[in-house]
């Protein structure tokens, strides 16, 4: 390793990026104890008691419909309320987690309302895990050591000089218009000296264009991240906030919400995210309010795989 | 024709000179960035009256080689610098886009009018 200041810098980011990235589900607990709304309050201690856990999703038909806390329990014993049924003591407005959606969605959660736990639930709404802080410190541990694994590796068997293999991370700020772009052509330029095709290398500086200028002009900030090898580009956005309410409308050429502003500085045309989704041969996008946007572009390299712009 | 064939168009003036005197393939006009960055072809000229810094981005990243900036819009110097820095052309003009496009599109079929 050549040990410039940056390095460790570059590698948090990628760590920070790889657990973002990962699904709620693939981190959750998905053994996940849960009460039926007949059930009493001394059901629930028994249950949270034995299996040394602090907060049982209530739950109807496999829909979540409730949540029970310690604090809950500890009212009911106060008040006398363990005969009751669970319906009375539990805190019946749960915000649920879509196990698809990334762990980053979850973080932010965490950090807007005040729950130590969310009941994660699948497409058809259905419990299917749960997921505390416990959860994303392990997640991050394993991908921690997985990340040094990698860098052990790479010291080993150094990467030809001019392979196409790089995974690089950029933070993007909020409104840096002065610097908007300059990833975008990095990754342009090592493409390019790499002898991959212009119309190819267009597609990708066209999807990490636009995807690094949404993080600047929309997002309160994020990462642009860059997975390459000789089959492919992936190009990973992510933020925190402040997501899209209507992604469909998002997708809809001409529709923008662009300030007067951002509309000064050339952007804002409602062209960004169809432009993405048009040069890439795979494209997929999350977005909740108040947690977050992904977006993935994957671009092929070899000329024969990819569809023609 | 060439980028520097342009400096002798009597009605654009360079204000940045520092470029790859590529051939130039096509033209394109138009002010929004994210179409520019969508359509312009490579080896293009772009005929804008966005004179800014992103503008220069985005040619470099559509592989645009020069920009006639239209209706005396200012331009500003960090937009010149970062053209100096990516060896794109930067022109001005009086004119507007598409008197600008009508006679860049003359010039590149051959045959300019007098």
């Amino acid at each position: 390793m050549n040990g410039g200041p940056k390095e460790p810098l570059q590698s948090s980011l990628r760590v920070q990026e790889l657990i973002y990235g990962l699904r709620i589900g693939e981190v959750m607990t998905s053994k996940v104890f849960a009460v039926s709304r007949n059930c009493t309050m001394r059901d629930v201690q028994t249950i949270m008691k034995k299996n040394s856990i602090t907060g049982l999703p209530v739950v109807d038909h496999k829909r979540v419909v409730g949540i029970v806390s310690m604090n809950d329990l500890m009212n009911a014993l106060e008040k006398g309320g363990m005969d009751d049924g669970v319906a009375k003591w539990m805190a019946g407005e749960v915000k649920t987690l879509a196990e698809d959606m990334p762990l980053s969605f979850a973080i932010s959660a965490f950090n807007k309302f005040p729950y130590r736990r969310f009941p994660v639930v699948n497409k058809k709404n259905e419990l299917v895990g749960i997921i505390t802080f416990r959860n994303i410190n392990l997640a991050l541990i394993r991908e921690l050591s997985r990340q040094l694994r990698a860098m052990e590796h790479q010291q080993e068997n150094p990467p030809e000089p001019h392979s196409l293999v790089l995974g690089k991370v950029y933070q993007i700020h909020r409104y840096d218009f002065e610097n908007g772009g300059k990833a975008s052509s990095e990754i342009k330029q090592f493409l390019k000296m790499r002898g991959i095709p212009a119309k190819i290398v267009r597609r990708v500086a066209v999807a990490s264009y636009e995807l690094e200028i949404n993080l600047v002009a929309h997002s309160i900030g994020g990462m642009l991240a860059f997975d390459i090898n000789e089959e492919r580009v992936k190009i990973s956005a992510h933020d925190r906030g402040p997501g899209i309410p209507d992604v469909e409308q998002a997708m809809a050429e001409g529709f923008s919400t662009a300030s007067e502003w951002i509309r000064a500085q050339g952007f804002g045309a409602g062209m960004g995210l169809p432009n993405v989704k048009r040069v890439a041969d795979e494209f997929a996008i999350k977005s909740a309010v108040g947690m977050g946007t992904m977006v993935q572009a994957v671009i092929k390299l070899q000329p024969e795989n990819t569809h023609e712009d | 024709m060439k980028i520097s064939d342009l400096k002798l168009i009597e009605s654009l003036d360079c204000l940045q000179d520092e470029f790859e005197d590529a051939d130039i393939a096509a033209g394109y006009t138009s002010d929004l960035l994210s179409d520019v960055m969508a359509n312009a072809e490579e080896g293009a000229v772009l005929v804008t009256i966005q004179a800014h810094k992103n503008t220069v981005a985005v040619c470099s990243l559509a592989g645009v080689g020069a920009i006639v900036v239209c209706n005396r819009r200012p331009v500003p110097d960090d937009m010149l610098e970062a053209a100096a820095r990516e060896g794109i052309a930067v022109f001005t003009t009086a004119d507007n886009q598409f008197r600008t496009s009508a006679m860049l599109s003359q010039h590149l079929a051959g045959c300019p009018a007098r």
